[in-house]
Protein backbone atom coordinates (compact mmCIF):
# COMPACT_ATOMS: atom_id res chain seq x y z
CA UNK A 1 0.00 0.00 0.00
CA UNK A 2 2.95 2.80 0.99
CA UNK A 3 4.92 1.81 -2.13
CA UNK A 4 1.27 2.67 -4.41
CA UNK A 5 0.85 6.08 -2.65
CA UNK A 6 4.58 6.67 -2.95
CA UNK A 7 4.58 6.05 -6.75
CA UNK A 8 1.42 8.10 -7.50
CA UNK A 9 2.08 10.55 -5.03
CA UNK A 10 -0.44 13.11 -3.54
CA UNK A 11 -1.12 16.70 -3.94
CA UNK A 12 -0.15 18.42 -1.09
CA UNK A 13 -2.58 20.27 1.25
CA UNK A 14 -2.41 23.91 0.11
CA UNK A 15 -2.46 22.61 -3.19
CA UNK A 16 -5.74 20.98 -2.45
CA UNK A 17 -6.93 23.97 -0.40
CA UNK A 18 -6.79 26.13 -2.90
CA UNK A 19 -8.18 23.92 -5.32
CA UNK A 20 -11.13 23.93 -3.15
CA UNK A 21 -11.08 27.84 -2.44
CA UNK A 22 -11.37 28.61 -6.41
CA UNK A 23 -14.26 26.01 -6.84
CA UNK A 24 -16.19 27.34 -3.98
CA UNK A 25 -15.56 30.77 -5.16
CA UNK A 26 -16.72 30.45 -8.89
CA UNK A 27 -20.02 28.82 -7.07
CA UNK A 28 -21.06 31.74 -5.12
CA UNK A 29 -20.23 33.74 -8.22
CA UNK A 30 -22.69 31.76 -10.26
CA UNK A 31 -25.54 31.64 -7.24
CA UNK A 32 -24.78 35.20 -7.07
CA UNK A 33 -26.06 35.96 -10.54
CA UNK A 34 -28.60 33.46 -10.60
CA UNK A 35 -29.88 34.83 -7.07
CA UNK A 36 -30.53 38.22 -7.79
CA UNK A 37 -32.41 37.25 -11.27
CA UNK A 38 -34.03 34.76 -9.23
CA UNK A 39 -35.40 37.42 -6.85
CA UNK A 40 -35.56 39.99 -9.48
CA UNK A 41 -38.56 37.56 -11.25
CA UNK A 42 -40.16 36.35 -8.18
CA UNK A 43 -40.51 40.36 -7.15
CA UNK A 44 -41.68 40.82 -10.36
CA UNK A 45 -44.36 37.58 -10.18
CA UNK A 46 -45.54 38.14 -6.98
CA UNK A 47 -46.80 41.67 -8.05
CA UNK A 48 -47.98 41.24 -11.14
CA UNK A 49 -49.24 37.60 -11.56
CA UNK A 50 -52.69 38.87 -10.10
CA UNK A 51 -53.01 41.20 -12.51
CA UNK A 52 -52.42 39.10 -15.12
CA UNK A 53 -55.53 37.94 -16.52
CA UNK A 54 -56.99 37.31 -20.06
CA UNK A 55 -58.33 41.06 -19.47
CA UNK A 56 -55.75 42.69 -18.91
CA UNK A 57 -54.55 41.32 -22.63
CA UNK A 58 -57.67 42.44 -24.12
CA UNK A 59 -58.07 45.60 -22.90
CA UNK A 60 -56.64 48.79 -23.90
CA UNK A 61 -55.05 51.55 -21.24
CA UNK A 62 -57.09 53.60 -19.33
CA UNK A 63 -57.02 56.46 -16.67
CA UNK A 64 -58.25 53.82 -14.45
CA UNK A 65 -55.92 51.28 -12.99
CA UNK A 66 -58.64 48.62 -12.69
CA UNK A 67 -59.56 48.69 -16.24
CA UNK A 68 -56.45 49.42 -17.93
CA UNK A 69 -54.74 46.51 -20.23
CA UNK A 70 -51.84 45.92 -22.44
CA UNK A 71 -53.67 45.18 -26.08
CA UNK A 72 -52.18 48.21 -27.71
CA UNK A 73 -48.88 47.68 -26.77
CA UNK A 74 -48.97 43.93 -27.49
CA UNK A 75 -49.94 44.33 -30.76
CA UNK A 76 -47.93 46.98 -31.51
CA UNK A 77 -44.46 45.20 -30.21
CA UNK A 78 -45.79 42.54 -32.74
CA UNK A 79 -46.09 45.16 -35.78
CA UNK A 80 -42.52 46.14 -34.82
CA UNK A 81 -41.46 42.69 -35.19
CA UNK A 82 -42.54 42.03 -38.23
CA UNK A 83 -41.18 45.18 -39.62
CA UNK A 84 -37.73 44.29 -38.38
CA UNK A 85 -37.70 41.32 -39.26
CA UNK A 86 -38.60 41.88 -42.87
CA UNK A 87 -35.85 44.29 -42.11
CA UNK A 88 -33.15 42.40 -41.07
CA UNK A 89 -33.26 38.72 -42.61
CA UNK A 90 -32.95 39.83 -46.68
CA UNK A 91 -30.18 42.99 -45.23
CA UNK A 92 -28.68 40.66 -42.71
CA UNK A 93 -27.86 37.92 -44.52
CA UNK A 94 -26.99 39.35 -48.02
CA UNK A 95 -24.44 41.34 -45.77
CA UNK A 96 -23.35 38.52 -44.66
CA UNK A 97 -22.99 36.36 -47.73
CA UNK A 98 -21.03 39.35 -49.05
CA UNK A 99 -18.96 39.04 -46.42
CA UNK A 100 -18.25 35.60 -46.32
CA UNK A 101 -18.47 34.47 -49.77
CA UNK A 102 -17.79 37.19 -51.94
CA UNK A 103 -15.48 39.79 -49.91
CA UNK A 104 -11.59 40.18 -50.40
CA UNK A 105 -10.49 40.16 -47.09
CA UNK A 106 -6.96 41.83 -48.62
CA UNK A 107 -8.77 44.72 -49.89
CA UNK A 108 -9.24 47.63 -46.59
CA UNK A 109 -12.49 48.42 -47.48
CA UNK A 110 -14.26 44.78 -46.60
CA UNK A 111 -11.90 45.10 -43.42
CA UNK A 112 -13.17 48.56 -42.95
CA UNK A 113 -16.76 47.45 -43.05
CA UNK A 114 -15.63 44.36 -40.82
CA UNK A 115 -14.39 46.31 -38.09
CA UNK A 116 -17.35 49.24 -38.57
CA UNK A 117 -20.11 46.41 -37.77
CA UNK A 118 -17.89 44.75 -34.85
CA UNK A 119 -18.28 48.26 -33.39
CA UNK A 120 -21.95 48.91 -34.76
CA UNK A 121 -22.89 46.02 -32.22
CA UNK A 122 -21.66 47.69 -29.20
CA UNK A 123 -23.42 50.99 -30.18
CA UNK A 124 -25.48 52.30 -27.10
CA UNK A 125 -29.42 52.11 -28.03
CA UNK A 126 -29.97 55.38 -27.73
CA UNK A 127 -27.88 56.18 -30.41
CA UNK A 128 -29.79 54.57 -32.71
CA UNK A 129 -32.75 56.32 -31.37
CA UNK A 130 -31.03 59.46 -32.41
CA UNK A 131 -30.25 58.39 -35.95
CA UNK A 132 -33.99 57.09 -36.61
CA UNK A 133 -35.81 60.62 -35.30
CA UNK A 134 -33.19 62.41 -37.71
CA UNK A 135 -33.45 60.10 -40.92
CA UNK A 136 -36.61 58.37 -40.25
CA UNK A 137 -38.97 59.60 -38.59
CA UNK A 138 -37.89 63.36 -39.62
CA UNK A 139 -35.44 64.70 -42.36
CA UNK A 140 -34.89 62.95 -45.70
CA UNK A 141 -37.95 59.80 -44.94
CA UNK A 142 -40.19 62.07 -42.75
CA UNK A 143 -42.04 58.94 -42.06
CA UNK A 144 -43.07 60.70 -38.77
CA UNK A 145 -43.50 58.30 -35.57
CA UNK A 146 -45.11 55.71 -36.59
CA UNK A 147 -44.63 51.12 -36.72
CA UNK A 148 -42.71 52.08 -39.57
CA UNK A 149 -39.89 53.98 -38.17
CA UNK A 150 -40.31 52.35 -35.22
CA UNK A 151 -39.67 48.95 -36.56
CA UNK A 152 -36.33 50.10 -39.03
CA UNK A 153 -35.12 51.64 -36.48
CA UNK A 154 -34.83 48.50 -34.31
CA UNK A 155 -33.85 47.28 -36.99
CA UNK A 156 -30.64 48.49 -37.74
CA UNK A 157 -30.21 48.19 -33.91
CA UNK A 158 -30.07 44.43 -33.74
CA UNK A 159 -28.46 44.33 -37.95
CA UNK A 160 -25.00 44.12 -36.48
CA UNK A 161 -25.94 41.21 -33.89
CA UNK A 162 -28.06 39.26 -37.52
CA UNK A 163 -24.66 39.98 -39.79
CA UNK A 164 -22.35 38.44 -37.42
CA UNK A 165 -24.62 35.44 -36.36
CA UNK A 166 -25.52 34.67 -40.52
CA UNK A 167 -21.34 35.05 -40.56
CA UNK A 168 -20.97 32.39 -38.41
CA UNK A 169 -23.59 30.24 -39.68
CA UNK A 170 -22.13 30.62 -43.26
CA UNK A 171 -18.64 29.71 -41.90
CA UNK A 172 -19.48 26.34 -40.27
CA UNK A 173 -20.28 25.27 -43.84
CA UNK A 174 -17.47 23.23 -44.69
CA UNK A 175 -15.89 25.01 -47.84
CA UNK A 176 -15.85 20.94 -49.87
CA UNK A 177 -19.43 21.76 -49.31
CA UNK A 178 -18.45 24.35 -52.05
CA UNK A 179 -15.88 23.12 -53.74
CA UNK A 180 -18.18 19.77 -54.77
CA UNK A 181 -21.10 22.27 -55.99
CA UNK A 182 -18.24 24.46 -58.24
CA UNK A 183 -16.85 21.26 -59.60
CA UNK A 184 -20.28 20.16 -60.80
CA UNK A 185 -20.03 23.39 -63.01
CA UNK A 186 -22.64 24.93 -60.43
CA UNK A 187 -22.28 28.94 -60.45
CA UNK A 188 -21.52 30.91 -57.51
CA UNK A 189 -24.80 32.04 -56.89
CA UNK A 190 -26.50 28.17 -57.25
CA UNK A 191 -23.81 27.09 -54.56
CA UNK A 192 -24.90 29.76 -52.21
CA UNK A 193 -28.40 29.59 -52.87
CA UNK A 194 -28.79 25.79 -53.00
CA UNK A 195 -25.96 24.70 -50.96
CA UNK A 196 -24.89 26.88 -48.53
CA UNK A 197 -27.49 29.19 -47.89
CA UNK A 198 -29.94 25.75 -46.56
CA UNK A 199 -27.27 24.75 -44.65
CA UNK A 200 -26.77 27.56 -42.79
CA UNK A 201 -30.46 28.45 -42.41
CA UNK A 202 -30.85 26.98 -38.82
CA UNK A 203 -27.84 29.33 -37.67
CA UNK A 204 -29.21 32.25 -39.07
CA UNK A 205 -33.12 31.49 -37.78
CA UNK A 206 -31.66 31.12 -34.45
CA UNK A 207 -29.27 34.35 -34.95
CA UNK A 208 -32.92 36.26 -35.70
CA UNK A 209 -34.38 35.04 -32.89
CA UNK A 210 -32.31 36.04 -30.56
CA UNK A 211 -31.83 39.59 -32.49
CA UNK A 212 -35.62 40.18 -32.35
CA UNK A 213 -35.69 38.91 -28.32
CA UNK A 214 -33.16 42.07 -27.63
CA UNK A 215 -34.97 43.91 -30.04
CA UNK A 216 -38.35 42.86 -27.89
CA UNK A 217 -37.24 44.96 -24.35
CA UNK A 218 -35.81 48.00 -26.43
CA UNK A 219 -37.46 51.05 -24.57
CA UNK A 220 -35.20 54.14 -24.90
CA UNK A 221 -34.47 54.00 -29.16
CA UNK A 222 -38.47 53.94 -29.16
CA UNK A 223 -39.22 56.64 -26.68
CA UNK A 224 -36.76 58.71 -28.99
CA UNK A 225 -38.42 57.93 -32.16
CA UNK A 226 -41.41 58.89 -30.52
CA UNK A 227 -43.72 56.09 -29.90
CA UNK A 228 -47.00 57.39 -28.24
CA UNK A 229 -47.58 55.99 -24.16
CA UNK A 230 -51.52 56.74 -24.35
CA UNK A 231 -53.13 54.35 -27.45
CA UNK A 232 -56.31 53.04 -27.19
CA UNK A 233 -56.56 51.31 -30.91
CA UNK A 234 -54.12 48.94 -32.30
CA UNK A 235 -52.07 49.94 -35.31
CA UNK A 236 -53.87 49.02 -38.29
CA UNK A 237 -50.43 49.59 -41.41
CA UNK A 238 -47.20 50.75 -40.86
CA UNK A 239 -48.25 53.94 -40.98
CA UNK A 240 -49.91 54.15 -37.74
CA UNK A 241 -48.91 55.35 -34.15
CA UNK A 242 -47.89 52.79 -31.92
CA UNK A 243 -47.11 51.85 -28.86
CA UNK A 244 -44.99 48.79 -26.96
CA UNK A 245 -44.55 46.48 -24.17
CA UNK A 246 -41.44 48.27 -22.65
CA UNK A 247 -43.34 52.02 -23.41
CA UNK A 248 -46.57 50.80 -21.65
CA UNK A 249 -44.72 49.36 -18.74
CA UNK A 250 -42.30 52.64 -18.40
CA UNK A 251 -45.59 54.88 -18.39
CA UNK A 252 -47.58 53.15 -15.85
CA UNK A 253 -44.82 53.27 -13.95
CA UNK A 254 -44.24 56.70 -14.09
CA UNK A 255 -47.32 57.58 -13.61
CA UNK A 256 -48.02 58.90 -10.62
CA UNK A 257 -49.54 56.16 -8.46
CA UNK A 258 -52.47 56.65 -5.34
CA UNK A 259 -54.35 54.34 -3.19
CA UNK A 260 -57.14 53.95 -5.40
CA UNK A 261 -54.89 53.94 -8.97
CA UNK A 262 -52.11 51.97 -8.96
CA UNK A 263 -50.32 50.99 -11.87
CA UNK A 264 -47.59 49.25 -10.21
CA UNK A 265 -49.47 45.55 -10.68
CA UNK A 266 -49.92 46.49 -14.11
CA UNK A 267 -46.61 47.50 -14.86
CA UNK A 268 -45.55 43.75 -13.14
CA UNK A 269 -48.17 42.25 -15.00
CA UNK A 270 -46.57 43.79 -18.46
CA UNK A 271 -43.35 43.02 -17.20
CA UNK A 272 -44.05 39.36 -16.99
CA UNK A 273 -45.75 39.24 -20.07
CA UNK A 274 -42.37 40.26 -22.07
CA UNK A 275 -40.39 37.95 -20.06
CA UNK A 276 -43.16 34.90 -20.91
CA UNK A 277 -42.59 36.32 -25.06
CA UNK A 278 -38.85 35.87 -24.25
CA UNK A 279 -38.49 32.86 -23.18
CA UNK A 280 -41.12 31.36 -25.65
CA UNK A 281 -38.78 33.21 -28.28
CA UNK A 282 -35.60 32.30 -26.89
CA UNK A 283 -36.83 28.23 -26.29
CA UNK A 284 -37.61 28.42 -30.67
CA UNK A 285 -34.15 29.32 -30.92
CA UNK A 286 -32.70 26.51 -28.68
CA UNK A 287 -35.34 23.94 -30.36
CA UNK A 288 -34.35 25.26 -33.94
CA UNK A 289 -30.22 25.07 -33.37
CA UNK A 290 -31.11 21.67 -31.78
CA UNK A 291 -33.61 19.98 -34.57
CA UNK A 292 -31.86 21.34 -38.03
CA UNK A 293 -28.13 21.96 -36.88
CA UNK A 294 -26.22 19.78 -39.70
CA UNK A 295 -23.25 18.25 -37.87
CA UNK A 296 -20.34 17.63 -40.19
CA UNK B 1 3.59 5.93 -83.36
CA UNK B 2 1.81 3.00 -83.68
CA UNK B 3 4.01 0.53 -80.80
CA UNK B 4 2.37 3.22 -78.12
CA UNK B 5 -0.60 2.75 -79.24
CA UNK B 6 -0.86 -1.21 -79.40
CA UNK B 7 0.55 -0.58 -75.63
CA UNK B 8 -2.70 1.34 -74.54
CA UNK B 9 -4.59 -1.23 -76.57
CA UNK B 10 -3.26 -3.91 -74.89
CA UNK B 11 -3.76 -1.79 -71.55
CA UNK B 12 -7.13 -1.16 -72.02
CA UNK B 13 -7.74 -4.90 -72.39
CA UNK B 14 -6.89 -5.25 -68.55
CA UNK B 15 -3.82 -7.06 -69.71
CA UNK B 16 -1.83 -5.29 -66.37
CA UNK B 17 1.15 -6.55 -64.94
CA UNK B 18 1.45 -6.46 -61.06
CA UNK B 19 3.74 -4.36 -59.59
CA UNK B 20 7.64 -5.66 -59.48
CA UNK B 21 6.94 -7.57 -62.61
CA UNK B 22 9.84 -6.71 -64.99
CA UNK B 23 7.75 -5.57 -68.47
CA UNK B 24 9.58 -7.84 -70.94
CA UNK B 25 9.26 -5.54 -73.82
CA UNK B 26 11.83 -3.28 -73.04
CA UNK B 27 12.40 -2.46 -76.75
CA UNK B 28 9.36 -0.58 -76.55
CA UNK B 29 10.27 1.12 -73.39
CA UNK B 30 13.11 2.59 -74.68
CA UNK B 31 11.36 3.25 -77.73
CA UNK B 32 9.37 5.64 -75.77
CA UNK B 33 11.10 6.49 -73.14
CA UNK B 34 14.03 9.31 -73.38
CA UNK B 35 14.78 12.22 -71.38
CA UNK B 36 12.56 12.87 -68.33
CA UNK B 37 10.74 15.83 -70.04
CA UNK B 38 10.56 14.20 -73.45
CA UNK B 39 6.54 14.96 -75.14
CA UNK B 40 5.16 12.43 -76.79
CA UNK B 41 1.62 12.13 -78.13
CA UNK B 42 -0.82 9.46 -76.96
CA UNK B 43 -3.18 8.75 -79.56
CA UNK B 44 -5.29 11.33 -78.58
CA UNK B 45 -4.62 13.98 -76.10
CA UNK B 46 -7.47 15.19 -73.90
CA UNK B 47 -4.82 17.59 -72.38
CA UNK B 48 -1.71 19.31 -73.39
CA UNK B 49 0.23 20.76 -70.99
CA UNK B 50 3.26 23.11 -71.64
CA UNK B 51 5.58 24.38 -69.38
CA UNK B 52 2.69 24.94 -66.38
CA UNK B 53 3.26 26.75 -63.24
CA UNK B 54 1.13 27.48 -60.55
CA UNK B 55 2.21 30.39 -57.94
CA UNK B 56 0.34 30.86 -54.62
CA UNK B 57 1.39 34.58 -53.97
CA UNK B 58 4.75 35.33 -55.38
CA UNK B 59 6.10 31.98 -55.38
CA UNK B 60 5.32 29.13 -57.66
CA UNK B 61 3.90 25.49 -56.29
CA UNK B 62 4.65 23.60 -59.20
CA UNK B 63 7.19 24.52 -62.24
CA UNK B 64 7.96 23.41 -65.71
CA UNK B 65 4.95 20.98 -66.04
CA UNK B 66 4.77 19.59 -69.58
CA UNK B 67 2.89 16.69 -70.99
CA UNK B 68 -0.18 14.96 -72.26
CA UNK B 69 -3.37 13.05 -70.62
CA UNK B 70 -4.40 10.95 -72.97
CA UNK B 71 -8.16 9.93 -73.59
CA UNK B 72 -9.66 6.93 -72.21
CA UNK B 73 -6.57 6.70 -70.51
CA UNK B 74 -5.79 6.28 -66.52
CA UNK B 75 -2.74 9.30 -65.85
CA UNK B 76 -1.70 8.77 -62.48
CA UNK B 77 0.02 12.03 -60.59
CA UNK B 78 2.40 10.33 -57.88
CA UNK B 79 5.34 11.96 -55.34
CA UNK B 80 5.99 13.14 -52.13
CA UNK B 81 3.35 15.89 -50.19
CA UNK B 82 4.01 18.92 -51.44
CA UNK B 83 4.89 18.41 -54.57
CA UNK B 84 2.22 20.32 -56.27
CA UNK B 85 0.16 17.09 -57.56
CA UNK B 86 -3.23 18.15 -55.97
CA UNK B 87 -2.47 21.66 -57.22
CA UNK B 88 -1.65 20.46 -60.82
CA UNK B 89 -5.00 18.66 -60.68
CA UNK B 90 -6.64 21.40 -59.27
CA UNK B 91 -5.86 23.44 -62.26
CA UNK B 92 -6.89 21.20 -64.64
CA UNK B 93 -10.66 22.14 -64.28
CA UNK B 94 -10.38 25.75 -62.77
CA UNK B 95 -10.55 24.51 -59.29
CA UNK B 96 -7.55 26.99 -58.15
CA UNK B 97 -9.77 30.20 -59.10
CA UNK B 98 -11.70 29.69 -56.02
CA UNK B 99 -8.12 30.54 -53.99
CA UNK B 100 -7.70 34.16 -54.71
CA UNK B 101 -3.71 34.26 -54.94
CA UNK B 102 -3.45 31.32 -56.96
CA UNK B 103 -1.86 32.30 -60.82
CA UNK B 104 -1.72 30.10 -63.67
CA UNK B 105 1.39 30.28 -66.51
CA UNK B 106 2.05 28.31 -69.47
CA UNK B 107 -0.48 26.57 -71.50
CA UNK B 108 -3.42 23.58 -70.27
CA UNK B 109 -4.69 22.92 -73.74
CA UNK B 110 -8.33 21.07 -73.18
CA UNK B 111 -9.32 19.26 -76.80
CA UNK B 112 -7.38 21.97 -78.57
CA UNK B 113 -9.04 24.85 -75.99
CA UNK B 114 -6.59 27.04 -74.23
CA UNK B 115 -8.61 26.55 -70.54
CA UNK B 116 -7.29 30.06 -69.29
CA UNK B 117 -8.00 31.56 -72.39
CA UNK B 118 -9.74 35.16 -71.59
CA UNK B 119 -12.93 34.15 -73.12
CA UNK B 120 -13.46 30.98 -71.28
CA UNK B 121 -15.84 30.39 -68.26
CA UNK B 122 -14.63 28.43 -65.94
CA UNK B 123 -17.58 27.63 -64.72
CA UNK B 124 -18.36 25.75 -68.12
CA UNK B 125 -14.59 24.35 -68.02
CA UNK B 126 -16.24 22.71 -64.43
CA UNK B 127 -18.95 21.10 -66.16
CA UNK B 128 -17.04 19.07 -68.66
CA UNK B 129 -14.15 18.08 -66.25
CA UNK B 130 -15.85 16.87 -63.12
CA UNK B 131 -14.05 16.29 -60.13
CA UNK B 132 -13.61 13.71 -56.81
CA UNK B 133 -11.58 14.95 -53.61
CA UNK B 134 -9.87 13.61 -51.11
CA UNK B 135 -12.34 13.33 -48.03
CA UNK B 136 -16.22 12.22 -49.71
CA UNK B 137 -17.80 15.43 -49.46
CA UNK B 138 -21.89 14.36 -49.84
CA UNK B 139 -23.80 17.50 -49.43
CA UNK B 140 -26.21 17.59 -46.60
CA UNK B 141 -29.26 16.19 -48.60
CA UNK B 142 -30.89 12.86 -49.66
CA UNK B 143 -28.56 10.31 -51.69
CA UNK B 144 -31.60 11.33 -54.42
CA UNK B 145 -30.79 15.24 -54.50
CA UNK B 146 -26.97 14.54 -54.57
CA UNK B 147 -26.76 13.12 -57.61
CA UNK B 148 -30.43 15.42 -59.07
CA UNK B 149 -27.81 18.36 -57.83
CA UNK B 150 -25.65 18.51 -60.43
CA UNK B 151 -28.12 18.16 -63.51
CA UNK B 152 -30.73 20.34 -61.74
CA UNK B 153 -28.26 23.61 -61.65
CA UNK B 154 -27.15 22.67 -65.30
CA UNK B 155 -30.72 22.62 -66.58
CA UNK B 156 -30.08 19.21 -67.95
CA UNK B 157 -33.39 17.65 -69.80
CA UNK B 158 -34.94 14.62 -69.25
CA UNK B 159 -36.04 12.56 -66.78
CA UNK B 160 -34.81 12.89 -63.46
CA UNK B 161 -35.67 9.69 -61.99
CA UNK B 162 -33.65 7.92 -64.75
CA UNK B 163 -30.77 10.30 -64.63
CA UNK B 164 -30.26 9.23 -60.89
CA UNK B 165 -30.81 5.68 -61.44
CA UNK B 166 -27.91 5.84 -64.68
CA UNK B 167 -25.40 7.78 -62.47
CA UNK B 168 -26.08 5.40 -59.50
CA UNK B 169 -25.41 2.51 -61.71
CA UNK B 170 -22.59 3.74 -63.18
CA UNK B 171 -21.10 4.21 -60.13
CA UNK B 172 -21.99 0.42 -59.14
CA UNK B 173 -23.79 1.88 -55.94
CA UNK B 174 -27.56 1.53 -57.21
CA UNK B 175 -28.11 -1.91 -55.21
CA UNK B 176 -26.87 -0.70 -52.29
CA UNK B 177 -29.05 2.08 -52.24
CA UNK B 178 -32.24 2.30 -54.32
CA UNK B 179 -34.28 1.24 -51.07
CA UNK B 180 -33.13 4.59 -49.57
CA UNK B 181 -32.69 6.99 -52.46
CA UNK B 182 -34.56 9.59 -50.14
CA UNK B 183 -32.54 9.10 -46.73
CA UNK B 184 -29.72 11.58 -46.01
CA UNK B 185 -26.64 10.59 -47.77
CA UNK B 186 -24.49 11.30 -44.10
CA UNK B 187 -25.62 8.19 -43.08
CA UNK B 188 -23.51 5.97 -45.67
CA UNK B 189 -20.65 4.51 -44.88
CA UNK B 190 -17.18 6.61 -46.46
CA UNK B 191 -16.65 4.62 -49.30
CA UNK B 192 -20.56 4.40 -50.38
CA UNK B 193 -19.74 8.27 -49.97
CA UNK B 194 -17.12 8.29 -52.25
CA UNK B 195 -18.58 6.54 -54.81
CA UNK B 196 -21.54 9.02 -54.51
CA UNK B 197 -19.48 11.42 -55.12
CA UNK B 198 -17.99 9.97 -58.04
CA UNK B 199 -22.25 9.29 -58.94
CA UNK B 200 -22.85 12.60 -58.86
CA UNK B 201 -19.90 13.28 -60.78
CA UNK B 202 -21.12 11.39 -63.57
CA UNK B 203 -24.99 12.41 -63.35
CA UNK B 204 -23.72 15.93 -65.23
CA UNK B 205 -21.73 13.77 -68.01
CA UNK B 206 -18.30 15.41 -68.24
CA UNK B 207 -15.94 13.96 -70.27
CA UNK B 208 -13.08 13.72 -67.84
CA UNK B 209 -12.69 13.01 -64.07
CA UNK B 210 -10.42 14.55 -61.84
CA UNK B 211 -9.71 12.27 -58.88
CA UNK B 212 -7.36 14.01 -55.88
CA UNK B 213 -6.51 11.35 -54.05
CA UNK B 214 -10.10 9.51 -53.90
CA UNK B 215 -9.01 6.72 -51.30
CA UNK B 216 -6.87 7.76 -49.00
CA UNK B 217 -9.95 8.11 -46.74
CA UNK B 218 -11.07 4.83 -47.37
CA UNK B 219 -10.06 1.21 -46.22
CA UNK B 220 -8.67 -0.93 -48.76
CA UNK B 221 -12.48 -2.73 -49.33
CA UNK B 222 -13.75 0.53 -50.34
CA UNK B 223 -10.36 1.52 -52.17
CA UNK B 224 -10.77 -1.98 -54.10
CA UNK B 225 -14.35 -0.82 -55.16
CA UNK B 226 -13.13 2.02 -56.58
CA UNK B 227 -10.28 1.36 -58.35
CA UNK B 228 -12.30 -1.45 -60.38
CA UNK B 229 -15.11 1.57 -60.74
CA UNK B 230 -11.99 3.39 -62.62
CA UNK B 231 -10.85 0.73 -65.01
CA UNK B 232 -14.99 0.25 -66.09
CA UNK B 233 -15.90 4.49 -66.23
CA UNK B 234 -11.92 4.83 -68.63
CA UNK B 235 -14.28 2.95 -71.47
CA UNK B 236 -16.00 6.31 -71.69
CA UNK B 237 -14.00 9.05 -69.80
CA UNK B 238 -10.17 10.08 -68.96
CA UNK B 239 -9.49 9.90 -66.35
CA UNK B 240 -6.70 11.79 -63.79
CA UNK B 241 -5.98 10.87 -60.39
CA UNK B 242 -3.65 11.85 -57.79
CA UNK B 243 -2.58 9.16 -55.40
CA UNK B 244 0.02 8.93 -52.45
CA UNK B 245 -0.36 4.77 -52.91
CA UNK B 246 2.04 3.59 -55.62
CA UNK B 247 0.87 0.45 -55.64
CA UNK B 248 -2.97 1.69 -57.03
CA UNK B 249 -0.74 4.07 -58.79
CA UNK B 250 0.26 0.67 -60.61
CA UNK B 251 -2.72 -1.48 -60.40
CA UNK B 252 -4.90 1.48 -62.20
CA UNK B 253 -3.19 3.74 -64.41
CA UNK B 254 -1.78 3.44 -67.92
CA UNK B 255 0.26 6.56 -67.76
CA UNK B 256 2.09 8.18 -64.30
CA UNK B 257 3.82 11.78 -63.95
CA UNK B 258 6.23 11.36 -61.09
CA UNK B 259 6.51 14.52 -59.37
CA UNK B 260 9.50 15.49 -56.99
CA UNK B 261 9.84 18.48 -54.70
CA UNK B 262 12.90 20.73 -55.44
CA UNK B 263 14.66 23.74 -53.48
CA UNK B 264 15.57 26.74 -55.10
CA UNK B 265 18.42 29.68 -54.20
CA UNK B 266 16.27 31.00 -51.69
CA UNK B 267 15.14 27.72 -49.80
CA UNK B 268 11.64 27.89 -51.50
CA UNK B 269 10.23 24.91 -52.28
CA UNK B 270 8.35 23.72 -55.40
CA UNK B 271 7.58 20.70 -57.39
CA UNK B 272 8.47 19.47 -60.81
CA UNK B 273 7.62 16.81 -62.57
CA UNK B 274 10.99 14.41 -63.08
CA UNK B 275 9.28 12.06 -65.47
CA UNK B 276 6.21 10.84 -67.64
CA UNK B 277 6.21 7.82 -69.16
CA UNK B 278 3.85 4.73 -69.47
CA UNK B 279 2.82 3.19 -65.90
CA UNK B 280 4.78 -0.15 -66.20
CA UNK B 281 7.80 1.76 -67.61
CA UNK B 282 7.70 3.95 -64.50
CA UNK B 283 7.48 1.16 -62.03
CA UNK B 284 9.69 -1.17 -63.85
CA UNK B 285 12.47 0.39 -65.42
CA UNK B 286 12.65 4.67 -64.42
CA UNK B 287 14.80 6.52 -66.54
CA UNK B 288 15.55 8.90 -63.68
CA UNK B 289 17.21 7.31 -60.38
CA UNK B 290 14.95 9.64 -58.55
CA UNK B 291 11.67 7.94 -59.74
CA UNK B 292 13.56 4.72 -59.35
CA UNK B 293 14.70 5.33 -55.35
CA UNK B 294 10.73 7.00 -54.90
CA UNK B 295 8.43 3.84 -56.56
CA UNK B 296 10.80 1.63 -54.53
CA UNK B 297 10.57 3.00 -51.49
CA UNK B 298 13.47 4.03 -50.78
CA UNK B 299 13.07 7.62 -50.17
CA UNK B 300 9.33 8.99 -49.61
Amino acid sequence: MSAHSEAIGRPSGTRRAKDLVFRVAMFVCLGLAIGLLAVLLVDVAVDGAGSLTWDFITSFTSISADQAGIQAALWGTIWLMGVCAVFIVPVGVATAIYLEEYADSTKWWNRLIEVNIQNLAAVPSIVYGILGLAYLVRGPLSLGPVILAGGLTLGLLVLPVVIIAAREAIRAVPPSIREGSMALGATQWQTIWRQVLPAAVPGIATGVILALARAIGETAPLIVVGAATVVAFNPGGLNDFFTALPIQIFDWISRPQTETNDYRPLAAAGILLLMILLVLMNSIAIWLRNRYEQRW
Amino acid sequence: MTEPQDRQQEDAAGLRRPLGVRSDDGAQATAVGGGPQEKRKPHEAVFELHDVQVSYGPKPAVRGVSFDIGKNEITALIGPSGCGKSTLIRCLNRMNDLIPTARVEGKVIYHGQDLYAKEVDAVEVRKRIGMVFQKPNPFPKSIYDNIAFGPRVLGMKGNMDEIVERALNHAALWDEVKDRLKTNAFGMSGGQQQRLCIARCLAVEPDVILMDEPCSALDPISTGKIEDLMMDLKREYSIVIVTHNMQQAARVSDKTAFFTVELDDEEHRSGRVVEFDDTDKIFTNPSDSRTEAYVTGKVG
